[in-house]
């Protein structure tokens, strides 16, 4: 292993050591803050919505609050970490180091991503105890999971690289993120939707990753599917380069 | 070989601060090497930018001939920082610190391990290993940050006061650690407010002030550069008034003490020759302050000085 893949790892590590030894904080409030979920809109509101397209109401959500978990676990990890990481200044620890840019991205993006993929286990798994879960294409599943949990830790390190105050990170995640996940497809499908609004929600990239997921556990979707794993891939990319070009510029975290 | 070589540097800050103006100054490979200034002289902003935690404006800085704009990773890889202000992070076991450190290094973990506990060793702060470093008192901290810097084990470190309010006992700890580090071959850079710490340590001594070098030489000819040494005399019996040595200035600091001023060209024979004519016994005798520290304010001040004028 070379010395910037040993550099990475470390990183990684010390990214993954850091989700689990805040278990309490990271995996637990997912997992409850869902159950509430399935119970009310599943359990008790579910059962006069009926179905939707073609799904009872409990199974059609449980993909979409999958994704709501990742979208706002794998964000919240790498914002807080991040963030953290530069206002008590142990952010110097990496910065002084010969580790690249991309090394220090890809560190902090593997730490939500895990994180992510934790929470997406943790629900699934409380998932079960309210519905059936037949995933239709496991393969595709895990995919769109990591890219969406990539996606949205490389959007919580832009938030990060950007803050100077607590407030600038908990911003966006309320005023922001929040709406978006609500007025994504999470609880309904578009299709309800008058024609402008559906307009509007395919403006929403949100839209495109529950659907994708949605897609992948059930088979059914508001968008192509070949659509959906498009918009992440670009978000993706787009989101990561802007991440390495910002922190080789220097920009939020040297004078 | 020079370890480092500051070629007009400059710096300005988004708030429109010059911190620094045009600075040259060349570190050679093996010196022990003081950065002195007052506070907001631009210290800081220097190893900032050696470091590459600060962004220069115009300039350069080469690391062992490697150029930051060109090799950073490579300059980096020879560096050891040690910063002013803790930079822990407080919620890590001190010897994960020290493990992580090394891994961002590109230090295989093994030998990382290896080496955060030689460290953690020589620092004193072993038994700490399994502590959180916000558990750890302020000087267990710096000795902490001494070891994070050590772990890659760096050619050039770089110490920007690291001995900023920590004990007696833990400062003289770290001198001698330091002296020896020194001693096998790594070149040290010092930043400190205890010019008493600096003139023991160092043999080459650069004052920045107002973000320019106003003085920049060796430890020996920067204090052969000093005007006048202030002596404390103590006394074996009391006086009421200072007696008069012929050609020195003279004052009573405590009926046992008395305060003698000596210029470069005079020696401090006549004096003991004058007082034991008039039958003044001489118990002890120190400097008032560290010959830097008079040199340092000497030098300062004729800088404020030439900018008022």
């Amino acid at each position: 292993m070379n010395a910037q893949m040993i550099s990475m790892v470390a990183l990684i590590r010390k990214e993954t050591t850091r989700v689990l030894r805040i278990w309490v904080q990271t995996l637990i409030p997912p997992g409850i803050t869902m159950s509430l979920y399935f119970i009310i809109f599943g359990t008790l509101i579910g059962r006069r919505i009926g179905e939707m397209d073609g799904y009872p109401y409990m199974e059609y959500i449980a993909p979409g609050l999958i994704m709501m978990s990742v979208i706002t676990n794998s964000y919240g990890n790498v914002v807080g970490s991040f963030f953290n990481a530069k206002i008590q200044r142990h952010i110097e620890e990496l910065l002084v180091s010969p580790m690249s840019e991309a090394s220090i991205v890809i560190g902090y993006l593997a730490g939500g991503v895990i994180r992510g993929l934790f929470v997406a286990a943790v629900v699934s798994f409380i998932a079960l105890f309210f519905t059936d879960l037949n995933v239709k294409h496991p393969l595709l599943t895990i995919i769109v999971v990591i890219m969406t949990a990539g996606v949205f830790s490389l959007a919580g390190l832009l938030n990060a690289i950007f803050a100077k105050k607590f407030d600038d990170i908990a911003v966006i995640p309320s005023f922001v993120l929040a709406p978006l996940t609500y007025l994504g497809g999470v609880f309904y499908t578009v299709s309800l939707l008058p024609d402008f609004w559906q307009t509007i929600s395919r403006l929403n990239p949100i839209l495109y990753m529950v659907n994708s997921m949605r897609y992948s556990v059930l088979g059914v979707s508001d968008i192509e599917i070949r659509d959906g794993l498009f918009m992440i891939f670009i978000f993706f990319i787009l989101l990561l380069f802007t991440s390495i070009f910002l922190l080789k510029r220097g920009i939020g975290i040297r004078d | 070989m020079k370890a480092l070589s500051v070629n007009d540097l400059s710096k300005q800050y988004r708030n429109g601060v010059q911190a620094l103006k045009s600075v040259n100054f060349q570190v050679n490979q093996g010196d022990f090497f003081a950065l002195l200034g007052p506070n907001g002289a631009g210290k800081t902003t220097a190893i900032g930018i050696i470091t590459s935690l600060v962004n220069k404006t115009s300039g350069s800085v080469q690391v062992f001939n490697s150029d930051i704009d060109h090799q950073l990773s490579l300059a980096k890889s020879y560096l050891g920082v040690v910063p002013q202000e803790v930079n822990l992070n407080l919620f890590d076991k001190c010897i994960n610190t020290l493990v992580n450190q090394a891994g961002f290094y590109g230090i295989p973990r093994p030998e990382a391990k290896k080496r955060a506990e030689d460290y953690l060793k020589q620092m004193d702060i072993w038994e700490k290993r399994n502590s959180n470093a916000r558990d750890l008192s302020g000087g267990m901290k710096r000795r902490l940050m001494v070891a994070r810097a050590l772990v890659n084990k760096p050619k050039l470190l770089l110490l920007d006061e690291p001995t900023a309010g920590v004990d007696i006992e833990t400062r003289r700890m770290m001198w001698s650690f330091l002296r020896e580090l020194n001693n096998q071959g790594t070149t040290i850079i010092l930043t400190t407010h205890y010019l008493e710490e600096a003139e023991q340590l160092c043999d080459h001594v650069a004052i920045i002030d107002e973000g320019e070098i106003i003085e920049n030489d060796s430890m020996l000819n920067v204090l052969g550069k000093l005007k006048k040494e202030v002596f404390i005399l103590n006394l074996e019996n009391s006086l009421d008034v200072a007696p008069k040595i012929p050609g020195y200035e003279t004052s009573l600091r405590s009926p046992r003490e008395i305060e003698v001023s000596v210029t470069q060209s005079q020696g401090v024979n006549d004096i003991f020759t004058e007082l034991k004519k008039i039958d003044i016994k001489i118990i002890s005798m120190r400097n008032k302050t560290s010959r830097l520290e008079e040199l340092f304010i000497e030098l300062t001040n004729n800088q404020k000085e030439e900018q008022q004028r």
